[in-house]
């Protein structure tokens, strides 16, 4: 006898609870606390806080506990979560320049006003493994720096660069709204500022991915690290009644200054152009791969023929975003078997169509001029 | 100070969002949409979707265009392959129950709003109902050009010619068009439109159909409509005229005969059966006394 | 001042989700059945001459993101952008250009729909909608239409209405798929006519 292979009410409840239990692991372990998974993996709380959109690095940890350590699930539950807030309107800029630094790297200059600080980094660690960690080793207390005298000096290196015109101006505040593609849907070709929120809230490893490609030779950019520089800003906001800004507090961020060559053309003399990445908290790879992509994506804007996935925004604005990738993909687990029935008929069709053809190999003609 | 600051919150209770999950806002911004939906018929109007609590690819643009939509005193039926117990059917039909309280119902006729994703139940609808279709991509002209700044002019300027060669091509090649679902419509003589993934059976319901039709597309943030009794002609050509899948057989459940089939797989010694994909109104007609041959 | 202000200030819904849904889906159904009428219970009393269907539709529909043009009337009673700013938060328009939505006390006095945002062929839905308070609103007279919502033909007669009514409306539906859209208000009626009802002769009474 027929039965439905149906899911019911039921069914759909069980499946949550194995998952929580699955979750919750051997009950023997202690729980992990989103205090844990706050100070511990921080660097995947900055990058679910980034590709979420939101910071918090609470929620994104909480977000994580309960993904089971799945970032895009993360990000999800992130954003679902940053939709229904309130908005009470949008911040000043950040001041990069005015940043607390933790970290602040140049690869264009070997010494530079503020110096080099390495801060925490993998760079040059031997990527060994270190057992001693499993056994909970209590790490060395970190060298405490000597405070320098002019601490606040550590102007931007484009900001150098931009005094002798080597360097593209950043581009004047035209006072023009800033778009949002999570208030408005993307109108094509998109400006900057759209498509550096999209690059931001991309998935990391589909912008890693494009970015490594510009540096293959497809749609190459010249690039250089002009600075990259991690640390806390202040966030200003000003509120329509006071009339002035008030901080609201500190953010971490990353941020990367690309400084690539440029032949110039027409009236454009030659000079170093920008690409920009900016992320939440420490998230070096990504801020490097979105000002990479950055600049490619200003081709156009910059006379260069678009040619390659990197520099067609639609190609990248339209399939970075990892929750609408992986949503659309994965839908496929979805029931489609009304369509497939339909195409099961066509190619039974198709194929008594073509047997009858190899049987008769003269008939076809006839057969069509008959229909 | 302004009103629209303050947050209104009238949910059902326990589940602290408004009601039918969406903030007033957000649905001012949907209800408008939808409006120049409906005057605009078959075209695809831009809509800023908002990131739902279901992943993309699962029913958001329905879901939201269903929650812009409803009221209290609406019924909601929902449908996935057009039974109304799918698992996302399911998924989907609780979010409402449990962020808008509605009464909900299996029964098409019952029905006031039903959120579909591909079929169009075999019951013909009525003037008062408002068939919310989940649409993946939108976009008719999409597989024949990737690129949105350029099939946004091809709508400007109704060139279609792209589609037709499309199905054309199909001719030459197979003898018939080899479109078997989301199959193009042309909406009241001017906008050339995705009927979303619903087999090409269902095309003809469209038609000068009484109902409201709504189409909801999440992921790529686009709403388009079909206001009732409104001419949806599928494409095809003078000398290959538009035909719809039939079966040899009728349900063998209910002996149902020019509805659409699920075909399901009994055995693994080629035994098939054919059933009514309409559950609903499977159910109808059994209990109407109607017979296939395997009840 | 914002003391006085909020003495003064008429109340908007008083239960904004469930009336502004109701008011919302009566405005999709007028749409989508053009020229039929339906009703349309309102309970707000705001500013005169501000009538309260057009009050209720301004609630439903309008908020920050959408500009709106007041005509003549409307504009010259300050109470009327004090009501619709502070329960809609909108921002009102001097020019019917600008606009999102239109609200008309004084529809003899109507603007050339051309002086209001079409849309454009690439975007026809970036158009506006006009919300007109009219004294009368039949559909057992008047001119005939047909198209996408009408089962044959419908007729909707409204006034008062400029005397060239009819060719201004035969010039917007014309321009299909750019145009205006109209909701046609009178005291708990309400009907719509989207750009994409065309004129039409009236059909025969059919036999029944």
């Amino acid at each position: 006898m027929y039965v439905a292979v149906k899911g019911g009410e039921a069914a759909i409840d069980n499946a949550h609870r194995l998952l929580a239990e699955i979750r919750r692991g051997d009950p023997a372990v202690p729980d992990l606390t989103v205090a844990q998974i706050r100070e511990q993996m921080r660097l995947l709380v900055d990058r679910v806080m980034t590709e979420g959109s939101l910071y918090d690095p609470d929620l994104a940890a909480l977000a994580l506990k309960q993904a089971r350590g799945d970032v895009v699930e993360a990000v999800f539950l992130v954003r679902a979560y940053r939709t229904t807030l309130p908005r009470f309107g949008a911040t000043e800029a950040l001041d990069t320049g005015a940043m607390t630094l933790a970290r602040r790297i140049s690869a264009t200059f070997k010494d530079l006003p503020g110096g080099q600080v390495l801060g925490p980094t993998f760079d040059y660690t031997h990527r060994l493994v270190d057992f001693a960690l499993a056994d909970g080793a209590v790490p060395e207390p970190a060298a405490e720096a000597e405070p320098e005298a002019d601490a606040a000096a550590c102007p931007r290196v484009t900001d150098l660069l931009g005094q002798a015109g080597l360097l593209e101006p950043s581009p004047p505040d035209d006072g023009a709204p800033v778009g949002d593609l999570t208030r408005e849907p993307v109108d094509y070709p998109a400006d900057r500022a759209v498509r550096l929120q999209g690059l931001a809230r991309g998935d990391e490893g589909f912008i890693l991915a494009l970015g490594y490609s510009t540096q293959r030779g497809y749609g190459r950019t010249h690039p250089f690290v002009g600075e990259i520089r991690v640390g806390s800003v202040e966030l200003d906001f000003t509120p329509e009644e006071l009339g002035f800004p008030v901080s609201l507090g500190t953010v971490d961020m990353t941020e990367c200054q690309m400084i690539n060559q440029f032949h110039g053309h027409g009236a454009v003399p030659p000079q170093f152009t920008r690409g920009y990445g900016l992320v939440f908290g420490q998230g070096e790879r990504k801020a490097m791969a979105m000002a990479l992509v950055d600049r490619s994506l200003r081709a156009a804007e910059l006379g260069e023929a678009v040619v390659v996935p990197a520099q067609d925004q639609e190609f990248v604005l339209a399939h970075c975003d990892s929750l609408q990738a992986t949503g659309f993909v994965e839908h496929m687990k979805l029931p489609h078997y009304v369509d497939f029935q339909a195409e099961l008929d066509l190619v039974r069709r198709l194929r008594a169509e073509h047997a009858a053809r190899t049987a008769e190999p003269d008939e076809p003609t006839l057969r069509e001029a008959a229909e | 100070m302004n009103a629209q600051v303050q947050i209104q919150v009238t949910a059902s209770p326990g589940t602290g969002y408004n009601f039918a999950y969406l903030d007033e806002g957000t649905k001012r911004m949907i209800r408008r949409a939808i409006l120049k939906a409906i005057a605009i018929p078959g075209y695809q109007v831009p809509f800023a979707a908002r990131e739902m609590p279901m992943p993309y690819g699962w029913g958001t643009g329905g879901v939201q265009v269903t929650a812009a939509i409803l009221g209290s005193s609406d019924v909601l039926k929902v449908i996935d392959q057009g039974a109304d117990d799918t698992t996302n059917a399911v998924s989907i039909r609780r979010f409402f129950t449990a962020t808008a309280g509605i009464a909900t119902t299996t029964r098409t006729a019952e029905a006031t709003v039903i959120q579909t994703r591909h079929r169009i139940p075999e019951a013909p609808l009525a003037e008062g109902q408002v068939l919310v279709y989940q649409v993946p991509i939108p976009e008719p002209l999409r597989f024949l050009e990737p690129r949105e700044t350029e099939t946004r002019q091809l709508h400007a300027l109704a060139e279609y010619g792209l589609m037709h060669v499309k199905l054309y091509e199909d001719i030459a090649r197979h003898g018939h068009i080899a479109t078997t679902y989301a199959y193009p419509v042309e909406v009241a003589g001017r906008y050339v439109m995705d009927p979303s993934p619903t087999p090409k059976f269902d095309n003809p319901k469209m038609d000068d159909c009484p109902a409201l039709q709504l189409f909801g597309a999440g992921r790529e943030k686009r709403i388009y409509a079909i206001p009732p009794y409104t001419r949806v002609r599928s494409l095809d050509f003078e000398d290959h005229p538009f035909r719809v899948q039939s079966f040899d057989r009728p349900c063998a459940l209910c002996g149902a005969e020019d509805v659409y089939l699920d075909e399901v797989v009994l055995d693994d010694a080629g035994g098939r059966m054919f059933v009514c994909s309409d559950t609903d109104h499977c159910e109808t007609r059994r209990a109407d006394g109607h017979t296939g041959e395997a009840a | 001042m914002a003391h006085t202000l909020a003495r003064q200030l008429a109340h908007g819904f008083a239960d904004p989700v469930h009336e502004g849904q109701a008011v919302f889906r009566a405005a999709m159904e007028a749409l989508s059945r053009p020229g039929r009428i339906r009703p349309l219970a309102i309970a707000l009393t705001p500013p005169a001459p501000l009538t309260p269907e057009l009050a209720a539709l301004a609630l439903a529909l309008t908020d920050a993101d959408t500009p709106v043009w007041l005509d003549a009337p409307l504009r010259e009673e300050p109470a009327v952008a004090g009501f619709l700013r502070f329960h809609t938060g909108a921002p009102i328009v001097a020019s019917p250009g600008q606009a999102a939505f239109a609200l008309i006390a004084d529809p003899a006095g109507c603007p050339a729909f051309t002086e209001f945002a079409q849309g454009t062929p690439a975007y026809p839905d970036a158009s506006a909608t006009l919300i007109l308070a009219v004294e009368t609103l039949s559909d057992a007279d008047g001119p005939a239409f047909a198209g996408p919502g009408i089962r044959g033909t419908m007729r909707l007669d409204a006034g008062p209405l400029p005397a060239d009514w009819a060719s201004r409306w035969a010039a917007n539906q014309a321009g299909f798929p750019l145009g205006v859209d109209l909701l046609l208000v009178a005291a708990g009626r309400l009907a719509g006519l989207p750009r994409s009802a065309r004129p039409a002769a009236p059909e025969a009474t059919p036999c029944t």
